[in-house]
């Protein structure tokens, strides 16, 4: 394996027992991350993104299929693998009795991080992450965001090459989250990581180098941000129609019209071509006395990309 | 009101299901009762019979004889030692051989005669029940058979004899000394046996709830993705617990003896190290319960069955050696009866390790057993 | 801006017309003040966004107007009845549903639904048709019987807001109930609640999705305790946005954040705010017409690629982060505090 991929899996297979049949959770996944690359596993609730990031870690049996860290095999060498990684745990949960700069020395001595060295790393970690006034807080007092910055703060602190997010941001409020991408983009500026993230949220996708959609144990997309969008078929407009049932219903059977989403109280299409196409919206809706605004072609975001990909998942599915 | 009933009904409802769904939980429920009511009903004894008992006969005749026979006969004793004086006799109680010692002087036969047989009952007083039951056997069968003299006097002699008998003293007395616990203190008899009970609640549950706790909780993943291994995880959720029983040893020990003066006969640094091995293996019982349970409600109930057993099985309150066969085998899987008896010798009667050895060499097996437990139990991963 | 029933305003409406109703309400944990003389009511069948940072007082607010704490001051009208006093009527025709709503776990969907059924006081005949109508509702056929813990986030979060409603409530709290859910789910799960809306409940809800936002008849934004705005989404955008939103698309967008970022510090350019979504980028100028060209210029003087730049209508977060920096403080004191 070349030197330079972090992460690799082949074909991984995981399986659960479930009360009558077997469940195939992790259904040969074969993916890949560079050094220095951030990777984003994204897919529907109960796809299988958690239980492919442990699996990788060692911390779930494989059931098929090699993946490995490093050049590390995630069931032989557990060990070689964590003390170069560093993960957030989905519900993870820090000691809630230790302080902050309790729990930071815990992580550096369970890392093995001599004394010596441990006071500065700590110090700059904290001072990255904005908590150096908050050293002697419990842990268990701090605010969501504070504590999830304080989870990636002690994954960090033995310097690891690789780190591997499990919905980190989960529940926090926006402000916090772009804190905490912000420390993370800087972290990895200065430390060169390649991070492996699951997440629900689709602007953090964004800002990865590569993403992973993930659909019932399959991968079905692995690309760059921009490759998955070139995926889904056509342009995509928006507008904000003042009637928003009636507009849906008289788009979603028109010709040209390949597929009729909606974000807020907008409805975004994706038409096979601008100009004739929006021609024609418009006319239709002047024909039902439909007033709308904001009618422009924008590029496809990772969110409507994603709900795209996945509905034709499932339709093709369901096909079968 | 009705609307206040049926909410109370459906409350009742979903924590009944709740129960059934949990089977462990559900098992214990009735296994429990079914096994207090057959220890009560089959093992569980306050008199106690069959004692094991070491004779000295000096006098060696008939009279000496007969009344062994009468102490044979009564049930209460089983004599397996037959033994040449009172020294032997009260090694034999140090090394928990027998519990009671029967010593019958010189010349029995003409002293009986002259109506002044006496007898020398020894018991063993670190055994509270065996104390009684010993005492009141040995009171009643000296008794009886000095009636039996006495009439058997009354019927060859006249009626001089018969008076003599009714007004005067029995023609044989016991005299009885209870070994190590003159006064028959209940709290010398009991301490050694609560400090055991009382450290294995302990590191029991300690062991027990700390590792299903942290499955529970959710921060055995996160603590497993670093480099710690199993081992050490382990290791140190045990060792708290361990200090926290040590330091309780230490406080009801120390309080035992300098204020309810009971006391210390024996070497301290030896009922220290004997301590650890019985800690060390109270924590394998525990971490057999984490594997087995599930979540922390199972947890307790286990550790409280275990608790159970051990208040009616090791010897602590209630004597062994009257229960059936299977509840002693039981009994004997427990580390607590091992060292129920290494804290008694060493407390009360304060014997060494000459005595102890062998009860020492079960409580290091167990300690090895359970650290072998303990590195098996430990996994690197979740499943 | 805060939005004051007027005297005659209430005269007009008889008593309880407003479902939900507070009037300065305040409350105060020791020196701290989480709830400041906040004043709303909501309409009869509205869906109303009650938004704002984490720590902000949102709920806090929640809990008073569901009786678990009470005011320091003020007043409050849930369908007429008051909140403190008349807590356990008015709980009957409230549904809650909150981020620590506990479902049980070792019971399945169906059980759940049938435990707050009852415990809500629905008798047998009403509780069954009630069931499957709300497994129905959240799309759990062949779910029902499964065990809750085995459910993925998006069901639970259905079956959570089943189990909310099942005593058919007519006001309904709903707090952060699509956290983590993904865009399918989460599209569905409001397609839930204009259901519910459309039928006469009210509904409170709280979200950090801007989309979401913008799916409320209107909003209330509540920051540092004190409420900072409240309209339809429109009414907002052009009352308390200070300033015009440039949407920049660029490949490198770290990157030109931290340049622009420099600017505004700098000032070399009028820039209000700066913020990134997902990989594009908001910037907040006096006037779009008059500084897109200098942004551009800036940018691509730096040698940042600019794919796209154009002045767009802002989104309820531009309008959020504005009205919080005409806010006097800075840091939000309650973010460090857990909630």
């Amino acid at each position: 394996m070349p030197i330079d991929v972090v992460i690799s899996t082949q074909a991984l297979v995981k399986h659960f027992k479930g009360q009558r049949k077997i469940v195939t959770a992790v259904d040969s996944v074969t993916l890949e991350v560079k050094r220095g690359e951030t990777f984003g596993l994204i897919g529907p609730d109960g796809a299988g993104k958690s239980t492919t990031t442990r699996v990788i870690l060692g911390l779930l049996r494989r059931d098929g299929g090699t993946s490995s860290v490093l050049g590390y095999d995630s069931m032989r060498d557990v060990y070689e693998i964590r003390e170069r990684t560093g993960y957030i745990a989905q519900q993870f949960t820090l000691p809630a009795d230790m302080t902050v700069l309790e729990n930071m020395r815990f992580f550096a001595d369970l890392h093995g991080i001599p004394h010596k060295l441990q006071k500065s790393s700590i110090a700059e970690l904290l001072k990255f992450a904005g908590l150096t006034e908050f050293t002697s807080r419990p842990a268990g007092r701090l605010s969501g965001g504070m504590k999830k910055k304080l989870a990636l703060a002690c994954s960090l602190i033995h310097r690891p090459q690789v780190v591997l997010l499990d919905e980190p941001t989960l529940g926090v409020d926006p402000v916090s989250r772009r804190e905490f991408w912000n420390l993370l983009g800087n972290l990895r500026a200065e430390q060169g990581l390649a991070i492996f993230v699951c997440t629900p949220y689709m602007d953090e996708a964004e800002r990865c180098n590569k993403v992973g959609l993930i659909y019932k144990g399959r991968l079905i997309a692995q690309d760059t941000p921009a490759g998955i969008k070139k995926m889904v078929p056509g342009h995509l407009i928006e507008f904000k129609p003042a009637k928003f049932e009636a507009a849906r219903k008289l788009v979603t059977g028109m010709p040209g019209i390949l597929e009729v989403q909606t974000y807020g109280a907008m409805l975004h299409l994706y038409i096979d071509e601008t100009e004739r196409r929006q021609k024609q919206i418009e006319e239709a809706l002047s024909a039902q006395d439909i007033a709308w605004s904001g009618m422009r072609g924008i590029e496809p975001r990772m969110e409507e990309a994603f709900i795209s990909l996945v509905r034709r998942q499932e339709a093709a599915d369901h096909g079968r | 009101m009705a609307k206040s009933l049926q909410r109370l009904r459906a409350l009742i409802y979903k924590e009944t299901v709740q129960i059934l769904r949990d089977r462990r939980t559900l098992l214990l429920f009735f296994a429990l009762p079914l096994v207090e009511l057959f220890l009560f009903a089959y093992a569980v004894s306050l008199t106690v019979t069959h004692l094991p008992t070491a004779v000295v006969d000096q006098s060696l005749d008939t009279r000496s004889r007969n009344f062994i026979h009468a102490v044979v006969n009564s049930g209460n004793f089983d004599v397996t030692l037959m033994l040449q004086n009172e020294q032997q006799v009260r090694q034999a109680i140090d090394a928990g051989t027998v519990k009671v010692g029967v010593i019958i002087p010189p010349n029995f036969e003409r002293q009986v005669l002259l109506g002044k047989g006496d007898v020398l009952i020894l018991l063993d007083g670190s055994d509270s029940f065996s104390v009684q039951s010993g005492y009141t056997a040995a009171l009643s069968i000296t008794q009886k058979y000095s009636l039996d003299l006495t009439t058997e006097k009354v019927q060859s002699g006249g009626a001089s004899t018969v008076l003599n008998a009714l007004t005067g003293q029995l023609p044989i007395t016991t005299n009885t000394r209870v070994l190590y616990n003159p006064d028959i203190t209940d709290l010398i008899f009991i301490l050694p046996g609560l400090i055991a009970l009382i450290m294995q609640i302990i590191v029991v549950t300690n062991s027990a709830m700390a590792i299903v706790r942290e499955r529970e909780t959710g921060t055995l993943e996160q603590l497993l993705a670093t480099p710690a291994r199993p081992a050490e995880m382990v290791i140190a959720k045990l060792i708290p617990g361990m200090l926290v029983a040590i330091l309780d040893m230490t406080m009801i020990l120390a309080i035992g003896v300098f204020w309810f003066q009971v006391p210390f006969q024996g070497n301290i640094m030896l009922l220290a190290g004997l301590s650890i091995l019985f800690i060390i293996s109270g924590m394998g019982l525990g971490l057999v319960i984490s594997a087995v349970a599930k979540t922390q409600r199972q947890a307790q109930q286990l550790t409280s069955v275990i608790q159970l057993l051990a208040m009616l099985l090791t010897g602590f309150l209630y004597p062994r050696t009257t229960m059936p066969l299977w509840t002693q085998i039981i009994g004997n899987l427990i580390p607590m009866t091992y060292f129920v008896r290494v804290i008694r010798g060493i407390m009360t009667k304060g014997v060494g390790m000459t005595f102890l050895w062998k009860d020492s060499l079960t409580l290091f097996a167990y300690a090895a057993l359970a650290l072998a437990i303990a590195a098996v139990i430990s996994k690197k991963r979740l499943d | 801006m805060a939005d004051k029933p007027l005297a005659s305003e209430y005269a007009a409406r008889p008593e309880g017309a407003y479902p939900v109703i507070a009037e300065d309400l305040t409350k105060r944990f020791g020196e701290f003040t989480a709830v400041d003389r906040v004043s709303f009511h909501i309409l009869p069948g509205e869906v109303f966004g009650w938004l704002g940072p984490n720590g902000a007082g949102k709920t806090t607010t929640i809990r008073m107007l569901l009786g678990l704490i009470r005011p320091s001051a003020g007043t409050l009208g849930v369908l007429g009845f008051d909140p403190v006093t008349q807590t356990k009527i008015m709980q009957a025709h409230v549904g809650y549903m909150s981020q620590l709503f506990t479902l049980y776990n070792d019971l399945t969907a169906r059980e759940n639904i049938h435990f707050y059924g009852r415990v809500y006081g629905l008798n047998r005949k009403a509780l069954a048709q009630r069931q499957d109508e709300i497994i129905q509702m959240a799309g759990l056929e062949g779910r029902e019987d499964m065990l809750t813990a085995n459910l993925s986030g998006g069901w639970k979060q259905r079956l959570a807001l089943g189990c909310a409603i099942v005593h058919n409530p007519r006001v309904v709290f709903l707090d952060e109930p699509t956290a983590g859910v993904d865009a399918i789910s989460r599209r569905e799960f409001w397609g839930l609640i204009y259901a519910m809306a459309n039928k006469g409940t009210t509904i409170l809800v709280t979200t950090h999705y801007m989309d979401e936002a913008e799916l409320c008849q209107r909003v209330g934004f509540i920051n540092q305790g004190r409420l900072v705005a409240i309209g339809t989404p429109d009414e907002l955008k052009q009352t308390h946005m200070r300033g015009q939103v440039l949407e920049i698309d660029t490949p490198e967008p770290d990157h030109a954040v931290r340049l622009l970022k420099e600017a505004q510090t700098k000032q070399s350019l009028p820039i209000d705010e700066v913020a990134l979504y997902g990989a594009q980028i908001h910037v907040v100028v006096p006037s779009a017409d008059e500084f897109l060209k200098p942004v551009r210029a800036m940018l691509e003087s730096e040698a940042i690629v600019v794919s796209n730049i154009v002045w767009i209508t802002p989104t309820l977060e531009d309008v959020f982060i504005s009205t919080v920096q005409n806010q006097a403080g800075q840091a939000t004191p309650g973010k460090e505090i857990k909630n």
